[in-house]
């Protein structure tokens, strides 16, 4: 067995036995000596579907970003996909993070590019050939719903469907887990249920799918797993939970 | 490998997108580069006509090499009073063998263009004919001249003259150098004034250009922040979020390079006419480059620096405020 095959073995072992996402008395100060997170420890495990919900300032930001290792972790082991994200080199961090979508309230779309083009940039930039990009894009493209608007500039779609075109960008390179920072915050109440509609068909086809949200309605209403954070530490964590009402 | 090559179409393709995106900055980048080119390209056209004249007027210069001749024959005719005045040992007097040699090494010395020998036949010849004329010339008899054969040494660099000099001056048969100091320390003083403000000049608007290039990409880098998170949320490599920035840079350095050029060639070519056909007797005087000899040098080099400098720019630029 060659040595990439082995670390493949011991990762898939380390993910049936700890998760998907495996946090170990995670803490993250900023310099400015803010403690963002306090000895959080967590286990997601594959296929999941989790809230993560807090009010402003409860370190649900800091840990999307220790997910994307855009930010290293103060003291203790951050795990994700059985890679110990703490020792990655910097020029393994875009390697890792191909294997991570990511969707944010305020789309963070190419506004200069059309819908086909802002998805198949997330391809291009992962080198894959342009024959199996223009297969790849239109399909992803249908799975959103936008196969009709591939052509369309960015500037002329409504706040969910460009929530969706981030969705397809997301999702387009097949990755495990996606990370989704408040993709509902900013759409209206129709097209906030079509983008969770859109997320469960998702994780139903086995994506473990982490979101952070403060739309009560949402989580009280899908009944997923919620982890409720605040001042940096977990102070809930249930099954088929609730929003936990904030002081 | 496809890979490779398809990625490395797209960065290229990003980078013009960079330069349409950011129009604006990338003209007056454009425009910078193009007007120090053009002070360079401008300056190097004289400067290698001015050069080009000083080496021509350097061509002429040139030292004559006389041997120790038969004492006996020519005591007289060179006015000596004494014979102790005049001293040689008679070895040292070359034979038409040695002088040959001697010929020969002086020719198969660097700083030496050209070396002509004239005997102490031909000498007689065109002295007697030039100063006497040849009816009263002829009256002579024998040859006044008789072993006062000399060489005529021209030189490729006269600001070795002193050392070449006295070399011959080491050759026992060499009775006396003439030569004419001023000339050649006047001519190799200003080739190398010319050498000083040229290189000083270039370095200059090298800088200059390059601290305007690396503003214009950072003023891009700025301006595509969102992109340049996206690319790094999506996965990119530092590869692929740096090459357009830096193809972005050496584009504009070569733009830049291109428009002077044009400028300068058709500048060129107007201003030789001019003086062709408007000051006749100085250009008959001065022996001016021809446009392909100046282009031939400014082309490849003026596109060289355009591109080096924007790539060095931009380079510069993507360390300083890129951290991806």
């Amino acid at each position: 067995m060659s040595k990439k095959e082995e670390k493949i073995r011991q990762q898939q072992e380390f993910i049936e036995e700890n998760g998907v996402i495996h946090l170990e008395h995670v803490s993250k100060s900023y310099s400015t000596g803010v403690a963002a997170l306090d000895d959080i420890s967590l286990t997601i495990k594959p296929g999941e579907f989790v809230f993560v919900v807090g009010e402003n300032g409860s370190g649900k930001s800091t840990l999307i970003k220790l997910l994307l290792r855009e930010l290293k972790a103060t003291s203790g082991n951050v795990y994700v996909m059985g890679e110990d994200v703490g020792k990655l080199r910097h020029r393994q961090i875009p390697k890792y993070r191909r294997q991570i979508g990511v969707v944010f309230q305020d789309f963070r779309l190419l506004n200069d590019r059309n819908v086909y083009e802002n998805v198949a940039f997330a391809q291009r930039i992962l080198e894959v050939p342009a024959q199996e990009i223009r297969r790849n894009v239109p399909t992803i493209l249908a799975t959103v719903g936008l196969a009709g608007k591939y052509k369309a500039k960015i500037r002329e779609l409504s706040g969910g469907e460009q929530q969706r075109v981030a969705l397809a960008r997301a999702l387009v390179n097949s990755p495990g887990i996606l990370l989704a920072d408040e993709p509902t915050g900013n759409l209206d109440p129709v097209n906030a249920w079509g983008i969770m509609e859109l997320l469960e068909e998702i994780n139903a086809e086995g994506t473990t799918v982490i979101m952070v949200t403060h739309n009560r309605e949402i989580v009280n209403e899908m009944r997923k797993r919620v982890i409720a954070m605040r001042k940096g530490v977990i102070v809930s964590d249930q099954e088929e939970g609730m929003y936990v009402e904030e002081d | 490998m496809l890979r490779k090559i398809s990625s490395l179409f797209y960065v290229i393709r990003q980078g013009f997108a960079n330069i349409l995106h950011n129009k604006l900055f990338s003209l007056a980048s454009m425009a910078t580069i193009a007007a120090c080119l053009f002070l360079f390209g401008g300056f190097y056209a004289i400067v290698a006509n001015f050069q080009h004249i000083v080496m021509k007027a350097e061509e002429g210069v040139s030292v004559t090499v006389f041997f120790h001749d038969d004492y006996d024959l020519c005591f007289r005719s060179k006015g000596f009073e004494h014979r102790q005045d005049y001293q040689h040992p008679a070895e040292q007097l070359p034979s038409p063998q040695r002088l040959e040699e001697i010929g020969q090494m002086i020719a198969a010395r660097a700083e030496v263009s050209e070396v002509r020998f004239t005997s102490d036949e031909e000498a007689w010849a065109t002295f007697g004919r030039d100063y006497f004329g040849e009816d009263y010339a002829s009256g002579y008899e024998g040859n006044p001249l008789e072993g006062e054969n000399t060489y005529e040494v021209f030189l490729s660099d006269v600001s070795m003259q002193d050392t070449l000099v006295n070399w011959l001056y080491s050759i026992p048969e060499v009775r006396k150098v003439n030569y004419d100091e001023s000339t050649a320390s006047t001519l190799s003083g200003a080739n190398l004034l010319i050498a000083y403000i040229s290189v000083g000049i270039i370095i200059v608007l090298l800088a200059v250009s390059i601290f305007l290039i690396s503003n214009t990409v950072a003023v891009g880098i700025t301006v595509r922040s969102e992109e340049i998170n996206i690319m790094k949320y999506v996965g990119a490599t530092d590869f692929f979020v740096r090459s357009p920035f830096v193809i972005e840079g050496v584009i504009i350095g070569l733009v830049g390079a291109a428009i002077p050029l044009l400028a300068l060639r058709y500048m060129y070519e107007y201003a030789m006419n001019y003086l062709s056909t408007n000051f006749t007797m100085l250009s008959s005087l001065l022996d001016f480059l021809t446009i392909d000899k100046v282009f031939s040098f400014l082309t490849p080099v003026s596109f060289l620096v355009g591109g080096g400098i924007g790539f060095l720019g931009s380079v510069m630029a993507v360390r300083k405020h890129l951290r991806v």
